[in-house]
């Protein structure tokens, strides 16, 4: 079966000829994956100012800036290896984008065992994130006295860039996997299958919303490759 | 959302999700080597912005499967994202003016 997505015109010409049809632009993906890609953009936007913030106060300060792989150093066995925590963050939520895709995939096929198995695995991961953020904070605000108005290390705006950013970033995991453990649990019960209708929504769903959250928990990855290189490795 | 129902998805092997979480690995741990081997300058700060972009990139086109959208919203999607890191740029280059209009005036003042 061909489908009519298939007869449409491909590439440039496929541009022009989506944005001057009829009833809508974005051909082939649903109101909920385009409002998804919407609001992705509209938190980048978010995430930018913090960006664009944070390089400029750390640019425009004239105090020294704390070197973040002695800050963020962890002693291992008596000797101190940089970045040790941070390193093993970036490998735990960059492995829950892996899971994350594969719950698609598993998605798409609707799989439902497999893909809710998958999305558990992301959620875990994410709570692993979580978690050893906490630590982090907890080091960093009881063991060594760094606050948004308060830094030992040198510039002061080190802590309330810091606590900003990376709070800002773990509110989107912590709400990601709450969601993630809300979709692996409507997942394993066959909801996608049986057609039942959701609590708030009161609509029917489909395997389609697996595929929205992965759009989701993808950005909050994005975000962490952008929030890595600018504020830990920098 | 009727028009998903019964609908045969041409799905990817998972095999390409298994390469690229392979390939974020490798570039997250080079860049993780460009601070443990004190790389210093600009090589550090190409280093950073290669490995980021790189990785930035594999997510939104495979994970995200951008890659296989139609040009319209990839377009509506990327343009504004590049005059973002467009602007980061600009901002960046200004700041180096605050300070030297700072160093001016707090340290030599004025």
């Amino acid at each position: 079966m061909s489908r009519a997505i298939d007869k449409l015109p491909k590439g440039w010409s496929g541009l022009t000829s989506d944005f001057s049809s009829d009833q809508k632009a974005f051909k082939g993906i649903s109101w909920g994956k385009a409002m998804m890609w919407i609001f992705i953009l509209s938190d980048a936007f978010i995430f930018s100012c913090f960006l664009i913030s944070y390089l400029t106060g750390r640019a425009s300060t004239t105090a020294p800036w704390p070197d973040a792989s002695i800050v963020f150093g962890l002693e291992v066995f008596g000797t101190s290896v940089p970045l040790l925590l941070i390193a093993i963050m970036t490998f735990i939520l960059i492995s829950s984008s892996g899971t994350m895709a594969i719950a698609v995939k598993y998605g798409y096929e609707k799989n439902r065992k497999l893909c809710a198995i998958f999305l558990l695995l992301t959620a875990l991961c994410g709570a692993a994130f979580v978690g050893m953020q906490a630590f982090e904070w907890t080091k960093l605000i009881f063991h060594e006295g760094v606050s948004p108005w308060n830094n030992p290390f040198g510039a002061v705006q080190f802590g309330s860039f810091f606590f900003m950013i990376t709070g800002f970033h773990g509110t989107h995991v912590t709400v990601g996997v709450i969601f993630l453990l809300i979709m692996a649990r409507k997942t394993w019960r066959g909801d996608f299958d049986t057609g039942r209708r959701g609590y708030f929504t009161t609509m029917k769903s489909d395997y389609l919303a697996i595929e929205i959250m992965g759009l989701y928990w993808h950005f909050v990855d994005l975000v962490w490759v952008f929030i890595f290189a600018f504020f830990y490795l920098w | 959302m009727a028009q998903y129902k019964n609908k045969k998805v041409k799905t990817h092997k998972i095999g390409i999700y298994l390469w690229i979480w392979g390939l974020l690995f490798v570039f997250s741990f080079f860049s993780y080597m460009v601070d443990y081997l004190n790389f210093e300058g600009s090589l550090r700060w190409t280093l950073i912005v290669l490995f980021m972009l790189s990785k930035a990139a594999l997510i939104v086109a495979v994970f995200m499967h951008l890659f296989w959208e139609r040009y319209a919203i990839v377009n509506v999607l990327l343009w504004p994202m590049t005059l973002m890191l467009l602007f980061v740029w600009i901002m960046v280059a200004e700041s180096e003016y605050t300070l030297l209009t700072r160093l001016f005036y707090f340290i030599l003042g004025g």
